[in-house]
Protein backbone atom coordinates (compact mmCIF):
# COMPACT_ATOMS: atom_id res chain seq x y z
CA UNK A 1 0.00 0.00 0.00
CA UNK A 2 1.56 3.08 -1.04
CA UNK A 3 0.52 6.48 0.11
CA UNK A 4 1.90 10.33 -0.07
CA UNK A 5 4.28 11.59 2.34
CA UNK A 6 2.08 13.56 4.18
CA UNK A 7 -0.32 10.97 5.22
CA UNK A 8 2.20 9.47 7.17
CA UNK A 9 4.01 12.74 8.92
CA UNK A 10 5.05 12.21 12.11
CA UNK A 11 2.46 13.81 14.77
CA UNK A 12 4.86 16.90 15.85
CA UNK A 13 5.58 17.81 12.06
CA UNK A 14 1.19 17.54 11.09
CA UNK A 15 0.56 19.41 13.69
CA UNK A 16 2.88 22.16 12.73
CA UNK A 17 1.94 21.89 9.82
CA UNK A 18 -1.90 22.33 10.90
CA UNK A 19 -0.90 25.76 12.63
CA UNK A 20 0.93 27.23 9.89
CA UNK A 21 -2.28 26.68 7.31
CA UNK A 22 -4.29 27.70 10.22
CA UNK A 23 -2.89 31.10 9.80
CA UNK A 24 -4.35 30.85 6.41
CA UNK A 25 -7.60 29.88 7.52
CA UNK A 26 -7.96 33.46 9.78
CA UNK A 27 -6.19 35.17 7.08
CA UNK A 28 -9.33 34.15 4.95
CA UNK A 29 -11.74 34.67 7.39
CA UNK A 30 -11.24 38.26 8.20
CA UNK A 31 -11.99 38.68 4.52
CA UNK A 32 -15.70 37.70 4.91
CA UNK A 33 -18.09 39.97 6.47
CA UNK A 34 -19.56 37.29 9.25
CA UNK A 35 -16.26 36.03 10.37
CA UNK A 36 -14.93 39.79 10.95
CA UNK A 37 -17.82 40.44 12.74
CA UNK A 38 -17.64 37.16 15.12
CA UNK A 39 -14.02 37.29 15.75
CA UNK A 40 -13.96 40.72 16.53
CA UNK A 41 -16.76 40.15 19.30
CA UNK A 42 -14.77 36.77 20.91
CA UNK A 43 -11.56 39.84 20.71
CA UNK A 44 -9.65 38.23 18.59
CA UNK A 45 -7.36 40.30 15.95
CA UNK A 46 -6.41 40.13 12.89
CA UNK A 47 -2.66 39.48 13.89
CA UNK A 48 -3.91 36.51 16.15
CA UNK A 49 -1.66 33.45 15.56
CA UNK A 50 -2.57 30.61 18.19
CA UNK A 51 0.95 28.58 18.69
CA UNK A 52 -0.82 26.36 21.16
CA UNK A 53 -4.15 24.03 21.47
CA UNK A 54 -5.08 26.28 24.35
CA UNK A 55 -4.82 29.49 22.45
CA UNK A 56 -6.66 27.77 19.29
CA UNK A 57 -9.45 27.08 22.00
CA UNK A 58 -10.31 30.90 21.92
CA UNK A 59 -11.35 31.05 18.59
CA UNK A 60 -15.02 31.20 18.26
CA UNK A 61 -17.72 27.98 17.38
CA UNK A 62 -19.26 28.30 14.10
CA UNK A 63 -22.41 27.05 13.84
CA UNK A 64 -25.11 25.57 10.88
CA UNK A 65 -27.36 28.84 11.75
CA UNK A 66 -24.25 30.73 11.22
CA UNK A 67 -24.32 29.24 7.97
CA UNK A 68 -27.40 30.57 7.31
CA UNK A 69 -27.75 34.07 8.55
CA UNK A 70 -24.88 34.90 6.21
CA UNK A 71 -26.57 33.33 3.40
CA UNK A 72 -26.29 34.13 0.71
CA UNK A 73 -22.48 35.60 0.44
CA UNK A 74 -21.35 36.63 4.38
CA UNK A 75 -18.88 33.73 4.25
CA UNK A 76 -17.46 34.59 0.78
CA UNK A 77 -13.55 35.23 1.21
CA UNK A 78 -12.49 35.26 -2.41
CA UNK A 79 -14.03 37.86 -5.27
CA UNK A 80 -16.61 36.63 -7.32
CA UNK A 81 -14.75 35.53 -10.48
CA UNK A 82 -12.20 33.36 -8.54
CA UNK A 83 -15.44 31.26 -7.77
CA UNK A 84 -16.44 28.15 -9.88
CA UNK A 85 -18.71 26.37 -8.26
CA UNK A 86 -20.94 26.55 -5.09
CA UNK A 87 -22.86 24.05 -3.07
CA UNK A 88 -25.72 24.10 -1.05
CA UNK A 89 -28.01 22.44 1.36
CA UNK A 90 -31.40 21.13 0.22
CA UNK A 91 -32.92 24.19 2.53
CA UNK A 92 -35.86 21.83 2.82
CA UNK A 93 -35.66 22.63 6.72
CA UNK A 94 -34.95 26.17 6.45
CA UNK A 95 -32.53 28.74 4.55
CA UNK A 96 -29.91 26.38 2.99
CA UNK A 97 -26.17 27.15 3.88
CA UNK A 98 -23.66 27.67 0.75
CA UNK A 99 -20.25 26.84 0.22
CA UNK A 100 -18.02 28.18 -2.51
CA UNK A 101 -15.04 27.15 -4.28
CA UNK A 102 -12.12 28.60 -6.23
CA UNK A 103 -10.27 26.45 -8.80
CA UNK A 104 -7.87 25.44 -6.25
CA UNK A 105 -10.57 24.62 -3.36
CA UNK A 106 -11.83 21.92 -5.83
CA UNK A 107 -8.54 20.61 -6.38
CA UNK A 108 -7.70 20.24 -2.65
CA UNK A 109 -10.59 18.43 -2.39
CA UNK A 110 -10.46 16.11 -5.19
CA UNK A 111 -7.33 15.69 -3.88
CA UNK A 112 -8.16 14.58 -0.42
CA UNK A 113 -10.64 11.88 -2.36
CA UNK A 114 -8.28 10.47 -4.17
CA UNK A 115 -6.04 9.67 -1.30
CA UNK A 116 -9.29 8.47 0.38
CA UNK A 117 -10.11 6.02 -2.28
CA UNK A 118 -6.36 5.00 -2.48
CA UNK A 119 -6.75 3.88 1.51
CA UNK A 120 -9.03 1.90 0.62
CA UNK A 121 -7.52 0.15 -2.09
CA UNK A 122 -8.83 1.75 -5.30
CA UNK A 123 -6.36 2.19 -7.93
CA UNK A 124 -6.71 3.29 -11.63
CA UNK A 125 -7.53 -0.04 -13.33
CA UNK A 126 -10.75 0.42 -11.31
CA UNK A 127 -13.95 0.86 -13.06
CA UNK A 128 -16.20 3.53 -10.59
CA UNK A 129 -20.22 3.62 -10.57
CA UNK A 130 -21.14 6.93 -8.50
CA UNK A 131 -24.85 6.22 -7.41
CA UNK A 132 -25.14 9.12 -5.66
CA UNK A 133 -27.01 11.87 -6.24
CA UNK A 134 -25.69 14.62 -8.84
CA UNK A 135 -26.38 18.18 -7.68
CA UNK A 136 -25.95 20.89 -5.24
CA UNK A 137 -25.29 17.83 -2.81
CA UNK A 138 -21.82 16.90 -2.22
CA UNK A 139 -21.91 13.34 -2.51
CA UNK A 140 -21.97 12.68 -6.22
CA UNK A 141 -19.22 15.64 -7.54
CA UNK A 142 -17.10 14.59 -4.70
CA UNK A 143 -16.41 11.62 -5.18
CA UNK A 144 -16.70 11.95 -9.08
CA UNK A 145 -13.77 14.04 -9.47
CA UNK A 146 -11.34 12.40 -6.54
CA UNK A 147 -12.02 9.33 -8.62
CA UNK A 148 -10.90 10.64 -12.03
CA UNK A 149 -8.10 12.44 -9.95
CA UNK A 150 -6.53 8.89 -9.20
CA UNK A 151 -7.36 7.55 -12.89
CA UNK A 152 -10.37 5.26 -12.49
CA UNK A 153 -12.74 5.22 -15.27
CA UNK A 154 -15.85 6.97 -14.13
CA UNK A 155 -19.46 6.16 -14.87
CA UNK A 156 -21.91 9.11 -13.20
CA UNK A 157 -25.21 7.19 -13.53
CA UNK A 158 -26.21 9.31 -9.72
CA UNK A 159 -28.67 7.82 -7.98
CA UNK A 160 -32.08 5.20 -9.18
CA UNK A 161 -32.93 3.80 -12.29
CA UNK A 162 -31.36 0.67 -11.00
CA UNK A 163 -32.21 -1.80 -13.95
CA UNK A 164 -29.92 0.73 -15.54
CA UNK A 165 -26.77 0.71 -12.99
CA UNK A 166 -27.19 -2.89 -13.43
CA UNK A 167 -26.74 -2.80 -17.52
CA UNK A 168 -23.52 -0.41 -16.81
CA UNK A 169 -22.29 -2.37 -14.30
CA UNK A 170 -22.41 -5.27 -16.32
CA UNK A 171 -21.34 -4.38 -19.58
CA UNK A 172 -18.60 -2.22 -18.14
CA UNK A 173 -17.37 -4.16 -15.46
CA UNK A 174 -17.88 -1.82 -12.45
CA UNK A 175 -15.94 -3.06 -9.90
CA UNK A 176 -16.53 0.16 -7.62
CA UNK A 177 -19.62 1.83 -6.08
CA UNK A 178 -20.59 4.20 -4.37
CA UNK A 179 -23.94 4.53 -2.63
CA UNK A 180 -25.96 4.94 0.14
CA UNK A 181 -26.37 2.03 2.37
CA UNK A 182 -29.86 1.55 1.62
CA UNK A 183 -29.24 1.76 -2.13
CA UNK A 184 -26.99 -1.26 -1.75
CA UNK A 185 -29.47 -3.25 0.20
CA UNK A 186 -32.15 -2.36 -2.50
CA UNK A 187 -29.84 -3.33 -4.92
CA UNK A 188 -29.25 -6.53 -3.11
CA UNK A 189 -33.41 -7.05 -3.35
CA UNK A 190 -34.02 -6.18 -7.14
CA UNK A 191 -31.46 -8.48 -8.01
CA UNK A 192 -33.14 -11.19 -6.53
CA UNK A 193 -36.39 -10.17 -8.03
CA UNK A 194 -34.89 -9.74 -11.27
CA UNK A 195 -32.82 -13.21 -11.08
CA UNK A 196 -29.91 -11.17 -11.67
CA UNK A 197 -26.84 -13.54 -10.28
CA UNK A 198 -23.71 -12.16 -8.59
CA UNK A 199 -21.40 -13.58 -10.91
CA UNK A 200 -22.53 -11.52 -13.44
CA UNK A 201 -21.29 -8.45 -11.80
CA UNK A 202 -17.75 -7.87 -11.20
CA UNK A 203 -17.76 -5.61 -8.16
CA UNK A 204 -15.41 -5.77 -5.51
CA UNK A 205 -15.82 -3.04 -3.29
CA UNK A 206 -18.44 -0.34 -2.26
CA UNK A 207 -17.97 2.89 -0.56
CA UNK A 208 -21.02 4.22 1.39
CA UNK A 209 -21.84 7.23 2.53
CA UNK A 210 -24.80 9.92 2.70
CA UNK A 211 -26.87 7.93 5.90
CA UNK A 212 -25.69 6.80 9.71
CA UNK A 213 -25.21 3.46 9.99
CA UNK A 214 -24.38 0.56 11.92
CA UNK A 215 -21.85 -1.98 11.97
CA UNK A 216 -24.21 -4.57 11.33
CA UNK A 217 -25.72 -2.90 8.44
CA UNK A 218 -22.14 -3.00 6.58
CA UNK A 219 -21.32 -6.55 7.36
CA UNK A 220 -25.01 -7.62 6.06
CA UNK A 221 -24.32 -5.42 2.93
CA UNK A 222 -20.34 -7.21 2.89
CA UNK A 223 -22.55 -10.59 2.87
CA UNK A 224 -24.98 -10.16 1.13
CA UNK A 225 -23.62 -9.34 -1.71
CA UNK A 226 -19.94 -10.42 -1.55
CA UNK A 227 -17.61 -6.94 -1.70
CA UNK A 228 -15.91 -5.28 0.95
CA UNK A 229 -17.48 -1.99 2.07
CA UNK A 230 -15.41 1.02 3.25
CA UNK A 231 -17.29 3.92 5.38
CA UNK A 232 -16.83 7.93 4.42
CA UNK A 233 -17.47 10.51 5.98
CA UNK A 234 -18.20 14.10 5.07
CA UNK A 235 -20.35 17.50 5.01
CA UNK A 236 -21.43 19.68 2.54
CA UNK A 237 -20.24 22.43 5.10
CA UNK A 238 -16.60 20.92 5.32
CA UNK A 239 -16.62 20.17 1.16
CA UNK A 240 -18.89 17.11 0.91
CA UNK A 241 -17.29 13.35 1.23
CA UNK A 242 -13.71 12.81 1.70
CA UNK A 243 -13.28 14.49 5.26
CA UNK A 244 -12.69 11.15 6.63
CA UNK A 245 -12.26 7.56 5.00
CA UNK A 246 -12.06 3.70 6.20
CA UNK A 247 -8.72 2.67 4.87
CA UNK A 248 -8.18 -1.01 4.25
CA UNK A 249 -8.08 -2.42 7.84
CA UNK A 250 -11.79 -0.96 8.23
CA UNK A 251 -11.22 0.09 11.90
CA UNK A 252 -12.27 3.76 11.92
CA UNK A 253 -12.12 6.57 9.79
CA UNK A 254 -9.02 8.30 9.16
CA UNK A 255 -9.73 11.94 9.04
CA UNK A 256 -7.09 14.45 7.22
CA UNK A 257 -5.44 16.28 9.55
CA UNK A 258 -3.76 18.50 7.32
CA UNK A 259 -6.80 19.70 5.58
CA UNK A 260 -8.80 19.61 8.87
CA UNK A 261 -8.29 20.40 12.61
CA UNK A 262 -11.06 18.16 14.49
CA UNK A 263 -12.15 18.36 18.08
CA UNK A 264 -14.21 16.34 19.94
CA UNK A 265 -15.95 18.00 22.12
CA UNK A 266 -19.04 17.69 24.79
CA UNK A 267 -22.30 19.24 23.45
CA UNK A 268 -23.58 20.76 26.49
CA UNK A 269 -20.57 21.96 28.24
CA UNK A 270 -18.76 22.79 24.26
CA UNK A 271 -15.22 22.13 26.62
CA UNK A 272 -13.03 19.77 24.42
CA UNK A 273 -13.04 15.92 25.57
CA UNK A 274 -10.33 13.92 25.50
CA UNK A 275 -9.52 11.55 22.50
CA UNK A 276 -11.02 8.12 23.34
CA UNK A 277 -14.50 9.97 24.25
CA UNK A 278 -18.06 10.32 22.50
CA UNK A 279 -18.81 13.94 21.87
CA UNK A 280 -19.93 16.46 19.46
CA UNK A 281 -17.48 16.45 15.84
CA UNK A 282 -15.75 19.75 15.14
CA UNK A 283 -13.77 21.05 12.38
CA UNK A 284 -11.55 23.72 11.19
CA UNK A 285 -10.84 23.68 7.68
CA UNK A 286 -6.93 24.34 6.62
CA UNK A 287 -7.58 24.55 2.89
CA UNK A 288 -10.30 26.49 1.86
CA UNK A 289 -9.90 29.76 0.08
CA UNK A 290 -13.69 30.58 -0.59
CA UNK A 291 -15.29 29.97 2.48
CA UNK A 292 -12.98 28.64 5.57
CA UNK A 293 -14.97 27.36 8.42
CA UNK A 294 -13.25 27.81 11.89
CA UNK A 295 -14.33 25.28 14.78
CA UNK A 296 -17.81 24.04 13.10
CA UNK A 297 -19.96 22.20 15.03
CA UNK A 298 -20.96 19.27 13.15
CA UNK A 299 -23.43 17.75 15.31
CA UNK A 300 -21.93 14.67 14.55
CA UNK A 301 -21.63 12.12 17.02
CA UNK A 302 -18.04 10.10 17.32
CA UNK A 303 -15.07 9.75 18.93
CA UNK A 304 -11.47 10.33 18.04
CA UNK A 305 -9.16 7.00 17.52
CA UNK A 306 -5.59 8.38 18.20
CA UNK A 307 -3.97 4.82 18.53
CA UNK A 308 -2.11 4.23 15.21
CA UNK A 309 -3.50 2.37 12.66
CA UNK A 310 -1.55 -0.75 11.21
CA UNK A 311 -1.78 1.17 7.33
CA UNK A 312 0.92 3.40 8.89
CA UNK A 313 -0.75 6.81 8.00
CA UNK A 314 -0.51 8.89 11.10
CA UNK A 315 -4.02 11.04 10.99
CA UNK A 316 -5.99 9.69 13.82
CA UNK A 317 -9.57 8.30 12.88
CA UNK A 318 -12.83 8.90 14.06
CA UNK A 319 -15.53 6.38 14.91
CA UNK A 320 -18.69 5.35 12.99
CA UNK A 321 -21.01 8.04 13.66
CA UNK A 322 -23.25 7.48 16.27
CA UNK A 323 -25.93 9.57 15.20
CA UNK A 324 -26.47 13.24 15.09
CA UNK A 325 -27.01 15.51 18.33
CA UNK A 326 -30.53 16.39 16.58
CA UNK A 327 -31.06 13.00 14.98
CA UNK A 328 -31.60 12.32 19.11
CA UNK A 329 -35.19 11.19 19.90
CA UNK A 330 -36.37 11.70 22.88
CA UNK A 331 -39.17 9.10 23.76
CA UNK A 332 -40.54 9.61 27.03
CA UNK A 333 -37.83 10.84 28.67
CA UNK A 334 -35.30 8.66 27.42
CA UNK A 335 -32.50 9.35 24.76
CA UNK A 336 -33.18 6.84 21.75
CA UNK A 337 -30.65 7.11 18.48
CA UNK A 338 -32.20 5.37 15.38
CA UNK A 339 -28.95 3.92 14.96
CA UNK A 340 -29.91 1.98 17.99
CA UNK A 341 -32.78 0.78 16.76
CA UNK A 342 -31.32 -0.08 13.09
CA UNK A 343 -28.47 -2.51 14.86
CA UNK A 344 -30.92 -4.66 16.69
CA UNK A 345 -33.10 -5.19 13.31
CA UNK A 346 -30.48 -5.91 11.41
CA UNK A 347 -29.22 -8.80 13.54
CA UNK A 348 -32.73 -10.12 14.10
CA UNK A 349 -33.29 -13.39 11.70
CA UNK A 350 -36.41 -13.07 9.53
CA UNK A 351 -36.92 -9.80 8.28
CA UNK A 352 -35.19 -7.69 5.71
CA UNK A 353 -33.41 -4.51 5.31
CA UNK A 354 -35.90 -2.10 5.20
CA UNK A 355 -37.66 -0.56 8.90
CA UNK A 356 -39.62 3.06 9.64
CA UNK A 357 -39.84 3.97 12.90
CA UNK A 358 -42.57 6.18 14.05
CA UNK A 359 -43.04 8.40 16.73
CA UNK A 360 -46.00 10.16 17.88
CA UNK A 361 -48.20 11.14 21.16
CA UNK A 362 -50.61 8.54 22.68
CA UNK A 363 -52.39 10.59 25.25
CA UNK A 364 -49.78 12.07 27.38
CA UNK A 365 -47.38 9.76 26.56
CA UNK A 366 -44.92 8.63 23.73
CA UNK A 367 -45.80 5.97 21.00
CA UNK A 368 -42.72 4.42 19.41
CA UNK A 369 -43.57 2.27 16.78
CA UNK A 370 -41.07 0.00 14.66
CA UNK A 371 -42.25 -1.33 11.17
CA UNK A 372 -39.99 -4.00 9.74
CA UNK A 373 -40.77 -6.14 6.56
CA UNK A 374 -40.59 -9.68 6.73
CA UNK A 375 -38.37 -11.94 4.89
CA UNK A 376 -39.65 -14.43 2.44
CA UNK A 377 -38.25 -17.51 3.67
CA UNK A 378 -39.57 -16.32 7.53
CA UNK A 379 -43.52 -16.46 6.38
CA UNK A 380 -45.43 -18.97 8.10
CA UNK A 381 -48.38 -20.64 7.83
CA UNK A 382 -48.58 -20.44 11.61
CA UNK A 383 -49.58 -17.30 13.50
CA UNK A 384 -47.94 -18.01 16.67
CA UNK A 385 -44.50 -18.28 14.45
CA UNK A 386 -45.62 -15.18 13.38
CA UNK A 387 -46.47 -13.47 17.03
CA UNK A 388 -43.10 -15.11 18.33
CA UNK A 389 -41.23 -12.99 15.68
CA UNK A 390 -42.91 -9.86 16.28
CA UNK A 391 -41.70 -10.88 20.21
CA UNK A 392 -38.37 -11.53 19.51
CA UNK A 393 -37.83 -8.51 17.90
CA UNK A 394 -39.83 -6.36 20.55
CA UNK A 395 -37.53 -7.63 23.16
CA UNK A 396 -34.16 -7.40 21.62
CA UNK A 397 -35.51 -3.42 21.16
CA UNK A 398 -36.26 -3.51 24.35
CA UNK A 399 -33.05 -4.56 26.16
CA UNK A 400 -31.38 -2.42 23.61
CA UNK A 401 -33.32 1.13 24.27
CA UNK A 402 -34.78 0.61 27.50
CA UNK A 403 -38.42 1.56 25.82
CA UNK A 404 -41.36 -1.05 24.88
CA UNK A 405 -42.11 -0.63 21.24
CA UNK A 406 -45.04 -2.08 19.34
CA UNK A 407 -43.31 -4.23 16.25
CA UNK A 408 -45.21 -4.46 13.08
CA UNK A 409 -44.47 -7.14 10.55
CA UNK A 410 -44.84 -6.16 6.95
CA UNK A 411 -44.43 -7.59 3.46
CA UNK A 412 -41.77 -6.80 1.46
CA UNK A 413 -41.64 -3.88 -0.61
CA UNK A 414 -44.70 -1.81 1.51
CA UNK A 415 -42.43 0.44 3.49
CA UNK A 416 -41.03 3.49 1.61
CA UNK A 417 -37.56 3.15 0.20
CA UNK A 418 -36.15 6.31 -1.93
CA UNK A 419 -33.45 5.20 -4.02
CA UNK A 420 -31.17 7.61 -2.66
CA UNK A 421 -31.73 8.48 1.24
CA UNK A 422 -34.39 6.36 2.86
CA UNK A 423 -36.71 8.44 5.11
CA UNK A 424 -36.38 6.29 7.90
CA UNK A 425 -38.13 8.45 11.09
CA UNK A 426 -41.44 9.17 11.16
CA UNK A 427 -42.17 12.34 14.35
CA UNK A 428 -45.57 13.61 14.48
CA UNK A 429 -45.53 14.91 18.02
CA UNK B 1 -53.90 -37.42 0.20
CA UNK B 2 -52.23 -34.24 1.57
CA UNK B 3 -54.21 -31.00 0.22
CA UNK B 4 -51.40 -28.16 -0.61
CA UNK B 5 -53.74 -25.49 0.73
CA UNK B 6 -51.80 -21.62 -0.75
CA UNK B 7 -50.97 -19.40 2.45
CA UNK B 8 -50.50 -15.62 1.76
CA UNK B 9 -49.62 -12.62 3.94
CA UNK B 10 -51.95 -9.99 3.72
CA UNK B 11 -50.89 -6.85 4.45
CA UNK B 12 -53.79 -4.64 6.26
CA UNK B 13 -54.67 -1.86 3.50
CA UNK B 14 -57.60 -1.87 2.02
CA UNK B 15 -58.30 -3.37 -1.39
CA UNK B 16 -55.38 -6.06 -0.94
CA UNK B 17 -57.77 -9.04 -0.53
CA UNK B 18 -59.58 -8.16 -3.46
CA UNK B 19 -56.16 -8.00 -5.31
CA UNK B 20 -55.39 -11.38 -4.70
CA UNK B 21 -58.61 -12.64 -5.72
CA UNK B 22 -58.37 -10.53 -8.33
CA UNK B 23 -54.80 -12.01 -10.12
CA UNK B 24 -56.15 -15.45 -9.64
CA UNK B 25 -59.09 -15.04 -11.24
CA UNK B 26 -57.55 -13.95 -14.25
CA UNK B 27 -55.06 -16.74 -14.40
CA UNK B 28 -58.58 -18.89 -14.04
CA UNK B 29 -57.27 -20.00 -11.07
CA UNK B 30 -60.85 -21.19 -9.17
CA UNK B 31 -60.84 -21.06 -5.70
CA UNK B 32 -62.80 -24.16 -3.81
CA UNK B 33 -62.22 -22.53 -0.03
CA UNK B 34 -60.82 -19.55 1.98
CA UNK B 35 -60.48 -18.14 5.41
CA UNK B 36 -58.57 -15.16 6.74
CA UNK B 37 -56.77 -15.53 10.26
CA UNK B 38 -56.49 -12.19 11.36
CA UNK B 39 -54.02 -10.74 13.53
CA UNK B 40 -53.49 -6.59 14.86
CA UNK B 41 -51.34 -5.73 12.02
CA UNK B 42 -51.79 -8.64 8.87
CA UNK B 43 -53.74 -10.93 7.90
CA UNK B 44 -53.26 -14.71 6.75
CA UNK B 45 -55.04 -15.58 3.76
CA UNK B 46 -55.95 -19.46 3.41
CA UNK B 47 -57.09 -20.37 -0.01
CA UNK B 48 -57.82 -24.20 -1.60
CA UNK B 49 -57.67 -23.63 -5.22
CA UNK B 50 -56.65 -25.86 -8.19
CA UNK B 51 -53.23 -25.93 -9.42
CA UNK B 52 -51.92 -24.37 -5.92
CA UNK B 53 -48.39 -24.66 -7.32
CA UNK B 54 -49.43 -22.71 -10.00
CA UNK B 55 -51.06 -19.98 -8.01
CA UNK B 56 -48.06 -19.60 -5.33
CA UNK B 57 -45.77 -18.45 -8.89
CA UNK B 58 -48.23 -16.47 -9.53
CA UNK B 59 -48.74 -14.63 -6.51
CA UNK B 60 -45.03 -14.63 -5.66
CA UNK B 61 -44.60 -12.96 -9.17
CA UNK B 62 -47.30 -10.36 -8.26
CA UNK B 63 -45.14 -9.60 -5.28
CA UNK B 64 -47.15 -11.35 -2.67
CA UNK B 65 -45.39 -13.67 -0.40
CA UNK B 66 -47.44 -16.69 -0.73
CA UNK B 67 -46.65 -20.72 0.25
CA UNK B 68 -47.85 -23.86 0.29
CA UNK B 69 -49.51 -25.20 3.30
CA UNK B 70 -50.45 -29.09 4.08
CA UNK B 71 -53.48 -29.89 5.63
CA UNK B 72 -56.29 -32.26 5.32
CA UNK B 73 -59.49 -32.44 4.41
CA UNK B 74 -62.97 -34.61 5.10
CA UNK B 75 -66.03 -35.18 3.20
CA UNK B 76 -69.05 -35.42 5.76
CA UNK B 77 -73.00 -35.68 5.55
CA UNK B 78 -74.59 -32.05 5.08
CA UNK B 79 -76.16 -33.02 8.82
CA UNK B 80 -76.63 -32.02 12.67
CA UNK B 81 -73.95 -33.56 14.10
CA UNK B 82 -71.42 -34.55 11.61
CA UNK B 83 -68.65 -32.24 12.19
CA UNK B 84 -68.48 -33.24 15.95
CA UNK B 85 -67.99 -36.96 14.93
CA UNK B 86 -65.05 -35.87 13.03
CA UNK B 87 -63.59 -33.26 15.64
CA UNK B 88 -64.01 -36.50 18.04
CA UNK B 89 -61.95 -38.79 16.51
CA UNK B 90 -59.28 -35.88 16.55
CA UNK B 91 -59.69 -34.90 20.20
CA UNK B 92 -59.53 -38.71 20.85
CA UNK B 93 -56.50 -39.66 19.64
CA UNK B 94 -55.25 -36.22 20.90
CA UNK B 95 -54.22 -34.54 17.76
CA UNK B 96 -54.38 -31.03 18.39
CA UNK B 97 -56.10 -28.62 15.32
CA UNK B 98 -54.33 -25.53 14.60
CA UNK B 99 -57.58 -24.53 12.36
CA UNK B 100 -59.89 -25.54 10.46
CA UNK B 101 -62.80 -24.31 8.50
CA UNK B 102 -65.53 -25.48 6.18
CA UNK B 103 -65.73 -25.12 2.44
CA UNK B 104 -67.67 -24.02 -0.63
CA UNK B 105 -70.16 -27.41 -0.95
CA UNK B 106 -69.58 -29.29 -4.09
CA UNK B 107 -72.70 -31.13 -3.91
CA UNK B 108 -75.92 -30.40 -1.89
CA UNK B 109 -76.05 -33.14 0.71
CA UNK B 110 -72.29 -32.80 1.34
CA UNK B 111 -69.81 -30.81 2.94
CA UNK B 112 -65.96 -30.20 2.97
CA UNK B 113 -64.00 -29.58 5.89
CA UNK B 114 -60.47 -28.33 5.76
CA UNK B 115 -58.13 -29.20 8.79
CA UNK B 116 -54.62 -28.26 9.53
CA UNK B 117 -53.01 -30.23 12.23
CA UNK B 118 -49.42 -30.47 12.67
CA UNK B 119 -48.57 -34.07 11.71
CA UNK B 120 -50.90 -34.18 8.45
CA UNK B 121 -49.86 -38.00 7.95
CA UNK B 122 -50.76 -39.07 10.99
CA UNK B 123 -54.36 -37.26 10.85
CA UNK B 124 -55.27 -38.66 7.54
CA UNK B 125 -54.22 -42.14 8.93
CA UNK B 126 -56.46 -41.58 11.75
CA UNK B 127 -59.31 -40.56 9.97
CA UNK B 128 -58.82 -43.39 7.55
CA UNK B 129 -58.81 -45.78 10.59
CA UNK B 130 -62.63 -44.41 11.72
CA UNK B 131 -63.64 -44.75 8.62
CA UNK B 132 -63.87 -41.43 7.22
CA UNK B 133 -62.64 -40.42 3.82
CA UNK B 134 -60.12 -37.85 3.35
CA UNK B 135 -60.11 -36.46 -0.25
CA UNK B 136 -57.23 -35.56 -2.31
CA UNK B 137 -59.18 -32.82 -4.62
CA UNK B 138 -62.25 -30.66 -4.94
Amino acid sequence: MSFSKVEALARGELESLQFDRLGFTLEQAFKTPFYRGRLKEAGIGEDFRPGSWEEFQRLPFTVKDDLRAAYPVGLLAEPHEKIVRLHASSGTTGIPTVIYHTKDDLSSWAGLVRRSLCAAGAGESDVFQNMMTYGLFTGGFGLHYGAEELGMLVIPTGAGNTMRQFRMMRDFKTTIVHATPSYLLHIHEKMREEGIGREELFLRKAIVGGEPHSEDTRRKIEELLKIDVYNCYGLSELNGPGVAFECVHKAGMHLWEDAYIMEIIDPDTLLPLPDGETGELVCTTLQRNATPLIRYRTRDLTRIIAEPCACGRTHRRIARIMGRSDDMLIINGVNVFPSQIEEVLMRSRGIGSNYQIIVEKAGALDKLTVKTEIASSAFSDDTRSMNALTRYIKEALKASISINPAVELHEPGILPVWEGKATRVIDTR
Amino acid sequence: MIIKQISVFLENISGRLAEVTRILADNKINLRALTIADTADFGILRIIAVKPDEAVRILTQAGFMAKETDVLAVEVEDKPGALAAVLDIFSKNSINIEYMYASLERSADKAVIVIKVEDVERGIKVVEANGLKPISAF
